[in-house]
């Protein structure tokens, strides 16, 4: 006991320069992006009005408190464009964390019921496309997804549609990419729970004479929610904000959240509006977020 | 061993069709970054024309070196701090702030990449920095330290601390027990760890693309504004060249984190 608290002094100080970093380029940049969301626009580099100097002293700051204003907060809120944006995130994050959860069990639970040796196998070969990269493995997917690219000749040669398919720049592309995309994000949680749990008891429930589908919904399922909740926590987050994806294989009509905000900060160079839409977006993702820690914090003391 | 009995046929189905869908687009990209056709979907047998064509293109060449170089050095620095983050948060106990540090250490793993990029570019534009090398270097630091943490982290804690305790009964103190029993025996995570953050930083496209200049693109950066164009044969052999390196890094990981394995502990899972 007493030598752990000697070595927690001299690992204190090991989180300075860590902690100092993620303050300094984690921490303080949020500071900027809430001034910028509420200052004005300018036509300038950079282009938005500053709101207040800090090298001017307090009475420049007081002063610029009471000119601070939250036109791009209600630009925001009034313009459809903002809230079909928020709106088309969250339906595309939720309808693809389902579709994730839907494909990407089973495979978890094929892999939790292999044997040991096996099952490291497998756990290697789904990581390693969470190696390669994002972008290329969207490319990919435009070489097959093309006009005359393979989908399409194997959909024509095997007949089931007599001339070639639209699927670039539709919703079914974009859906294909992010469940590509994420799919590891979602097996491994969701194995790493599977894995852990005791055969014996979806033994004990077939004894006692529940059929296979009951076992699995009354046994198996419960017991894996806390890796079904990491999954979609790991999933759904990241996809609210996507911008690749939807970019490179959905149609352009209706934009994402990650787009708009892209959109206005790269072409329309109005960084104030930009800044405001990414600061609702993360007050929007706060609350999976609070919850996915609260989750952890939960399976860590169950672990314990 | 009583497992192998339980696999169904659904079983088998689910992991085949999961595996084959993970891994047939890249295969398909492979493959066709050998076709010796201009048009992509017409196979006209293997050539090494593409790979050629991405040699003698100078703007791809120097995106690449700069992609190299920026993941080299935000690796390494990454592998530092996060390593340094680990043992606070699994061997500091409680310190002040804690709470606070460990949340901005999860933070950028979840966050959606366009709220890091666009904050870091105010923070730079703020402070009038130059965008270029060190500003990406940087944001891919502060991203990719976040995962060298997580995965160093997980090995510490698996960790039996009776060995430290040892090292120190027998008069190390406790920098030195770190240094001579710890560190070796984390060492396997450690490199995972640059490996991870190398890999990562290689592959951004946003984040880089909020935080470099004029002039100073990265390889991602490229690669996605040739592809929005539309699919050229050469953005296939160059991801091909990518993904042969990457290939490279995860073998060494995997022996890295196999000989921790042999030294009697569980390897992290990454």
């Amino acid at each position: 006991m007493s030598s752990r608290r000697i070595f927690a002094r001299p690992a204190r100080f090991a989180a300075i320069a860590p902690y100092v970093w993620m303050l300094l380029f984690f921490l303080v940049p949020f500071g900027f992006v809430l001034k910028i969301s509420l200052s004005q626009t300018a036509i300038a580099q950079p282009p938005y009005e500053p709101v207040f100097d800090l090298t001017a002293g307090w009475a420049a700051l007081s002063a610029a408190f009471s000119a601070l204003s939250l036109d791009n907060f209600r630009l925001l809120a009034s313009d459809d464009i903002y809230v079909f944006a928020y709106v088309r995130s969250l339906t595309v994050a939720i309808t693809a964390t389902a579709l994730l959860l839907l494909i990407g069990y089973p495979i978890a639970y094929g892999m939790a019921r292999l044997q040991t040796r096996w099952q490291a196998v497998t756990m290697v070969l789904v990581i390693v496309p969470f190696w390669t990269s994002f972008l290329i493995r969207i490319y990919a997917w435009i070489n097959v997804l093309q006009h005359d690219g393979l989908l399409n000749q194997i959909l024509l040669a095997l007949h089931l549609v007599s001339q070639p398919v639209v699927w670039l720049s539709t919703d079914s592309a974009m859906y294909i990419g992010i469940v590509y995309s994420y799919l590891p994000f979602m097996i491994l949680p969701l194995y790493a729970t599977l894995a852990k749990m005791e055969p014996v008891l979806e033994e004990a429930a077939a004894d006692l004479g529940a059929p296979p589908w009951q076992v699995f919904w009354l046994v198996t399922f419960p017991l894996s929610l806390p890796g079904v909740g990491a999954g979609v926590l790991l999933c759904f987050i990241p996809i609210v904000g996507e911008f690749v994806i939807p970019d490179l294989l959905a149609g352009s009509n209706s934009l994402m959240i990650g787009q708009t905000l892209w959109l206005e900060f790269f072409t329309n160079k109005d960084w104030p509006v930009a800044s405001a839409a990414a600061i609702v977006l993360l007050a929007v993702l706060l609350v999976p977020l609070l919850l996915y820690e609260r989750l952890q914090k939960r399976q860590l003391e169950q672990g314990r | 061993m009583r497992k192998s009995s339980r696999l169904s046929r659904f079983n088998i189905a689910s992991l085949t069709l999961g595996l084959a869908f993970l891994y047939l687009p890249i295969l398909i990209l492979v493959i066709y970054s050998f076709n010796a056709s201009r048009l992509v979907t017409v196979w006209g047998g293997w050539s090494l024309r593409w790979y050629h064509e991405f040699f003698n293109d100078r703007a791809m060449i120097e995106a690449a070196w700069m992609s190299l170089e920026v993941a080299m050095s935000s690796a390494t620095i990454a592998t530092l701090l996060g390593t340094l983050a680990a043992v606070a948060l699994s061997r500091g106990e409680r310190f002040r702030g804690r709470t606070l540090f460990s949340g901005m250490l999860y933070g950028p793993l979840v966050m959606p990449e366009v709220i890091t990029g666009l904050s870091l570019l105010l923070l730079f534009v703020a402070l009038n920095a130059e965008r270029g090398f060190w500003t990406v270097t940087i944001a891919h630091t502060t991203l990719t330290m976040c995962f060298v943490a997580v995965v160093v982290q997980s090995r510490l804690g698996s960790l039996d601390r009776s060995l430290e305790e040892a090292a120190m009964d027998l008069g190390c103190n406790p920098v030195r027990a770190f240094v001579a029993v710890t560190l070796p025996l984390i060492a396997p995570s450690i490199v995972a760890g640059w490996m991870l953050a190398f890999t990562l930083s290689l592959d951004d496209l946003v984040i880089a693309s909020f935080t470099t200049g004029p002039g100073s693109a990265t390889l991602p950066i490229r690669i996605y504004s040739e592809v929005r164009l539309g699919v050229k044969p050469e953005i296939n052999a160059i991801c091909t060249l990518v993904i042969g390196l990457i290939a490279m890094v995860i073998v060494i990981a995997s022996l890295a984190s196999k000989l921790s394995s042999e030294q009697g502990e569980s390897a992290a899972p990454l």
